[in-house]
């Protein structure tokens, strides 16, 4: 028991790596296999335990990971659509969670801070929502399941002019349909 | 007549005059002189009213003020202080026999309008006279008739006279502004007179709005939306409910009308250019006035948006980042070559060309800020028209192109705002409830 609980660790690790390294085309498949296996929120049906306390955690596991999906964006540079580490690290963790549930399609939504202008805030933001989509695709995930949009500067998440809220709104923002 | 517009020359005379004395390199290239610095003194004095009682007091009041108004907000005039006036054409009279133009010149008229009204319960007439007090002679005389709600007709159509008297240029007096205002908590596009005057909203889709962009004949307006969350372009009629929808993937913005040279042209023969993005990259094509593909017009990777263009359709300027930052690109559609035109600064976006064909707007960012600036297309650097106040955006040529609408944050929200083409005379349009962007100058219709 204690072995394989170190496996599932191992494997835990491996995943990303794996993502990285590999192939996209060779790749989805043992991803899927894989992360499937190893991460309990995924797999609600075929837990090995049957107790309520442990489904209920596996619940919880999964819906904390569709919510760290959903609410942990990505952030740009100013007029730029590049992926910064940091982004490509956060697209890796959701190419797992998309990979883990292989029905959910999503909506990347491009955003941009005030400072530009409307028009070619525009154009950014899909530029945006585009490299986020075509990064995932790398990773193995089927673009049917990405769209894009982009809504320029429109959609601010903080409404104040400063460094910090500019940067905060240069953000790729992933929805489920 | 001629003295009139010597007056307005004058300052150009002298320019011409000190430059010839400064190296050739200076004077190689045509100067052109803001003929908003020396402003023409122009006298309005009270107009009388022809017929008895209190309706046409009141009209000639309100037909005096709205004149004086109008031709304020053009920039050209200076109207001069009602307490200086010696004389009272509403005593003395307001036609050429009756004006002593000595009371004119003495307190420094150039001009002079003189008024007549005469109002019925159904029916309102105008005698309106426009003067040049040096000469000492009639220069415009109209008559004019019409129901009691034409009283700004008529006088924006006197002073439709005036200014193509000074400039052989009709003016905007009858062409409308579109803007973007947040007011009811989402971006709708709103429709004012030019002078900001009965703004009302013209379009309801309860959520993001914006590019608004009038036909040639002002009768339609492109835009984007999102009502199907999504950036679709619409084409709307400014009048009635018809429209269409231009639903490509991805983008589907910044639309500009080609302009036309058959003022009766239907809406298949009109064209206009958008950026889509369809194919993953944005370019820019054009489009029939209905939605239609025609061709693709750019070719780059990267964004290509925002397209303006030249006077006579055959060339386009648009914004690209295909040198790394958005700046200024010029396409002549005859040889397929595109140009540069923006080097100072990183980031230049929205222009707008003038309706001259010599010039374009555009904004210019500097720091976090924009700004609005105009260049030629001689290789000189730009003007910048704007400085020092907010955040200034979305340049529009007016129909003459002797103005320049804009909207700024320099008073704490986004407004409507005017210049003249030189930047001077700076003012805000209109204050509606949220923030006001993105305008666009209708062309002028013809005041009949």
């Amino acid at each position: 028991m204690q072995r394989k609980l170190w496996m599932v660790l191992a494997l835990l690790l491996l995943v990303p790596g794996l993502m990285l390294f590999t192939s996209c085309a060779q790749q989805s498949a043992v991803d899927q296999d894989t992360t499937q296996k190893t991460t309990p929120p995924a797999d609600t049906g075929s837990t090995t335990g049957s107790d309520d306390l442990q489904a209920d955690a596996a619940k919880r596991a999964a819906e904390q990971a569709m919510n760290q999906f959903i609410n942990e964006h990505i952030y740009f540079d100013f007029d730029s659509a590049a992926l910064s580490a940091m982004a490509q690290a956060t697209l890796k963790n959701k190419a797992a969670w998309l990979n883990a549930n292989p029905g959910v399609m999503v909506t990347i939504e491009g955003h941009c801070d005030e400072r530009g202008t409307n028009e070619y805030n525009l154009a950014l933001g899909e530029r945006r929502a585009m490299s986020a989509q075509a990064y995932l695709v790398d990773l193995g995930i089927s673009a049917s399941r990405l769209s894009t949009i982009s809504y320029g500067e429109e959609r601010p998440l903080d409404n104040r002019s400063t460094e910090e809220a500019w940067a905060k709104n240069r953000r790729g923002q992933f929805k489920l349909k | 007549m001629v003295s009139v517009r010597r007056s307005i020359l004058s300052p150009f005379l002298m320019l011409v005059v000190l430059l010839s004395a400064t190296p050739a390199s200076a004077v190689d290239e045509f100067i052109e002189i803001n003929p908003f610095l020396k402003k023409i003194p122009l006298a309005i004095p009270a107009f009388k009213p022809l017929s008895e009682g209190a309706l046409a007091l009141e009209t000639s009041d309100e037909a005096v003020q709205l004149m004086a108004e109008t031709l304020q907000f053009t920039g050209y005039f200076n109207i001069l202080d009602k307490g200086a006036y010696l004389e009272d054409p509403r005593a003395s009279g307001i036609t050429d026999a009756s004006i002593n133009y000595r009371n004119w010149t003495v307190i420094g008229a150039e001009l002079l309008i003189t008024g007549g009204v005469r109002r019925t319960d159904e029916a309102v007439e105008m005698e309106l006279r426009l003067f040049d007090t040096f000469k000492g002679q009639s220069v415009i005389g109209k008559r004019y008739r019409g129901s009691p709600k034409d009283t700004r007709r008529i006088v924006r159509k006197f002073a439709s006279e005036v200014v193509f008297f000074l400039t052989g240029n009709q003016g905007y007096f009858n062409s409308e502004i579109a803007f973007v205002s947040t007011g009811t908590g989402n971006k709708e596009i709103y429709i004012a007179e030019f002078d900001g005057r009965n703004p009302a909203q013209f379009t309801r889709t309860k959520n993001i709005t914006l590019s608004p962009a009038w036909s040639p004949d002002a009768q339609w307006l492109a835009y984007t939306a999102y009502p199907k969350n999504r950036p679709f372009l619409y084409i709307k009629h400014r009048h009635h409910k018809r429209g269409y929808e231009i639903g490509n993937k991805g983008l589907n913005i910044t639309p500009a009308w080609l302009p036309q040279a058959n003022p009766s042209a239907s809406l298949d023969d009109m064209r206009l250019a958008a950026t889509l993005s369809f194919t993953g990259d944005q370019e820019i094509y054009l489009l029939t006035g209905k939605g239609k593909i025609i061709k693709r017009l750019t070719k780059s990777w990267g964004s290509d948006v925002s397209p303006t263009w030249s006077p006579d359709g055959k060339k386009f300027a648009f914004v690209s980042n295909r040198s790394g930052n958005p700046h200024i690109y010029v396409k002549d559609l005859d040889s397929g070559r595109v140009d540069r035109l923006t080097f100072q600064g990183r980031y230049n976006t929205q222009p707008s060309w003038s309706p001259k064909g010599d010039k374009l707007a555009y904004a210019g960012m500097e720091g976090s800020r924009n700004d609005i600036f105009v260049i030629g297309f001689s290789g000189r650097p730009p003007v910048q028209l704007t400085r020092d106040a907010g955040n200034n955006e979305s340049p529009c040529w007016s129909p003459d192109g002797s103005m320049i609408v804009f909207s700024s944050n320099r008073e704490g929200r986004s407004r409507i705002y005017v210049m003249t083409a030189f930047g001077t005379d700076q003012r805000r349009l209109l204050t509606l409830p949220g923030e006001q962007t993105n305008p666009q100058w209708s062309p002028n219709k013809h005041l009949n």
